[in-house]
């Protein structure tokens, strides 16, 4: 019936994929939305890549990296003693390359909704950088950020051909419940794999009303 | 310069030209007042520490601000600061965004310490609002008093108040009961304040001293009275609005100290101390105050000096004022001068009618001729 580890695992890494990407996209979108360097073009260009490649040549190129003989599947064996290739760590820093676009393109927007004389008005008052960015960007970057935590949760919830691509389908590793749905298709489980896309239907419905409602309730509170 | 108030020198070449100096001495209003574009808000801006100039040196109450290799960031510059749009904060309440300005003091006393400074300006019982809840008056007072919040919080600092357009954005009966506030709350204070604007009314009700801009290059600094009625040269003359705006010769001296000036035949008396040869080609300029009209059937005293007669070119009724252009009968521009409206009508002044003016010697100004 309904395959617990699965499901578990991709609650693990969805959780974990949105808690660390999400500070990374804040690092990366300030100045995206308000510098202009030399490469900008290229870095929005590399962030938005993941929404138009096919998830299976995604897969294919992180493979590929990953390996063990390659310089980021080396170095990260060097560093932790672990392989990246069919272990969760990889399928982690996988979901993290993925979800790029969808953390880091509604924080740019965010970010570069705030007038530059917010922030001026709190330097002004003598607010240092940190300081300003938890008192005043921050807060009225609100709406943009839940919007990142709510697609990479349910993205990561639902990708398929990456995973498969670099996790593989180990039981309690790689095998997240999008890998277990299609498995279970395969062997004719036809009522497990109807509970399975029906709670998956389910968390990902909710987390998207629940992010509507958040949105809403800011933007009656702003006035 | 004065080592205790606020000292700038600033000079670039892009991305705007700037060459201005500028001094505010604590408890001075000086007023920054330029045509748009004239690179006051940039002036500021250098001051607040939010724009670097290429070259400048600002000093404030004896400490560096600004120099060759020294540019304390804003926050390190103890600036009170108005934004032309306010830049309140939308998420925070309007005590929220005062206390911000006091985030030094202990959390405990942050919020009576922001309620006093709403109270001071007249915002009591408001504090919760949030800016999109209050007017746009209400808005400049929230705005003003985290201004002050952060300027005059810490007296052992070196301090200045910058207000960029405080009342642009507001309507005219608002913008008047903010200005009598302001007047009045700037006898309390004893730092510099430096108001930029482009008002020269404006200038001339607050400031006590004011610096004329014109593409990014002081023009001339001085009370407003003076800058408006003893223009230095021409350019300060058409960007105060003064238009009887004439070319002329100096004849030499009078008698009685006089300076005698060759204008369309007539030989005008100057009142003044300025030193120009005799033979030389000169600019000059007369206040519309100082130029008076012989009212009809009644004798005009000390007759004879100054007298230009005409004829009454345009008529323009403002209210209680009329303001009148009189085309000189020896030729040259029209004069242009302004009378109470009923005396206009009393003396049938209209187009085309004759009439004469004197010129008060005191008032006319005299500056270098440009082509």
């Amino acid at each position: 019936m309904m395959d617990w580890a699965a499901l578990l695992l991709s609650l693990k890494l969805a959780v974990l994929t949105t808690l660390l990407l999400v500070p990374l996209a804040v690092l990366l979108a300030r100045p995206l939305a308000w510098s202009r360097f030399a490469g900008k073009g290229l870095l929005e260009a590399l962030v938005a890549l993941p929404l138009v490649l096919p998830p299976t040549v995604l897969g294919y190129y992180l493979l590929t990296a990953f390996a063990s003989h390659a310089p980021i599947g080396r170095a990260y064996a060097a560093l932790t003693g672990r392989t990246l290739v069919f272990s969760f760590d990889g399928l982690l820093l996988a979901s993290l390359i993925f979800n790029l676009p969808f953390a880091v393109q509604p924080i740019q927007r965010a970010f570069g909704g705030i007038p530059r004389a917010a922030r001026e008005a709190a330097w002004c008052c003598g607010l240092s950088s940190w300081r300003t960015l938890w008192r005043v960007e921050l807060p009225l970057a609100w709406p943009g950020l839940l919007s990142a935590i709510v697609l990479t949760f349910a993205h990561t919830l639902g990708e398929f051909g990456v995973v498969l691509m670099v996790g593989g389908n180990i039981s309690e590793q790689t095998r997240t419940v999008a890998i277990s749905i299609y498995d279970r298709m395969q062997a004719f489980d036809e009522s497990g794999v109807a509970a399975m896309s029906a709670l998956l239907v389910g968390i990902s419905f909710s987390a998207i009303g629940a992010f509507h409602l958040l949105t809403r309730r800011i933007g009656h509170h702003e006035g | 310069m004065k080592a205790e108030g606020l000292s700038v020198t600033l000079s670039q070449s892009s991305p705007i030209a700037l060459d201005c100096t500028l001094d505010c001495a604590p408890g001075e209003l000086l007023a920054l007042v330029g045509p748009s574009g004239s690179g006051k808000s940039t002036v500021l801006r250098c001051i607040a520490g939010l724009q670097r100039p290429q070259n400048g040196r600002i000093t404030c109450a004896g400490k560096t601000w600004l120099d060759k290799d020294i540019a304390l960031p804003p926050q390190q510059r103890r600036v009170g600061m108005v934004f032309q749009s306010y830049s309140l904060l939308p998420h925070l309440s309007a005590q929220d965004n005062v206390a911000l300005a006091l985030w030094q003091l202990p959390r405990g006393e942050r919020l009576e310490a922001a309620q006093a400074w709403l109270a001071r300006v007249h915002l009591h019982g408001l504090g919760e609002r949030r800016p999109g809840e209050l007017s746009g008056g209400q808005q400049q007072r929230v705005a003003l008093a985290r201004a002050l919040a952060r300027a005059v919080g810490d007296a052992t600092q070196p301090t200045v108040l910058l207000l960029d357009e405080p009342f642009s954005a507001v309507d005219q009966v608002t913008r008047r009961k903010l200005q009598q506030e302001l007047a009045r709350l700037r006898r309390e204070l004893s730092i510099p304040i430096v108001l930029v604007t482009h008002d020269l009314d404006e200038a001339r009700m607050l400031a006590d001293r004011m610096v004329l801009l014109h593409r990014g290059v002081g023009l001339q600094s001085g009370p407003p009275e003076e800058i408006m009625t003893r223009p230095r040269n021409a350019a300060v003359a058409r960007l105060t609005g003064l238009n009887n705006l004439f070319e002329g010769i100096v004849g030499g001296r009078a008698a009685d100290g006089m300076i005698l000036l060759e204008w369309q035949g007539l030989h005008l008396e100057v009142h003044g101390d300025q030193d120009f040869a005799a033979g030389t080609r000169v600019c000059w300029v007369v206040p519309p105050e100082g130029v008076r009209l012989h009212r009809r059937g009644r004798p005009y005293p000390n007759e004879g000096s100054n007298q230009v007669t005409g004829s009454i070119e345009d008529k323009l009724v403002l209210g209680p004022f009329t303001h009148v252009t009189l085309r000189p009968a020896r030729g040259g521009p029209p004069l242009a001068f302004s009378l109470p409206s009923h005396i206009a009508e009393q003396d049938a002044i209209t187009p085309g009618a004759e009439a004469t003016v004197t010129l008060l010697p005191r008032a006319i100004q005299l500056m270098p001729w440009e082509g």
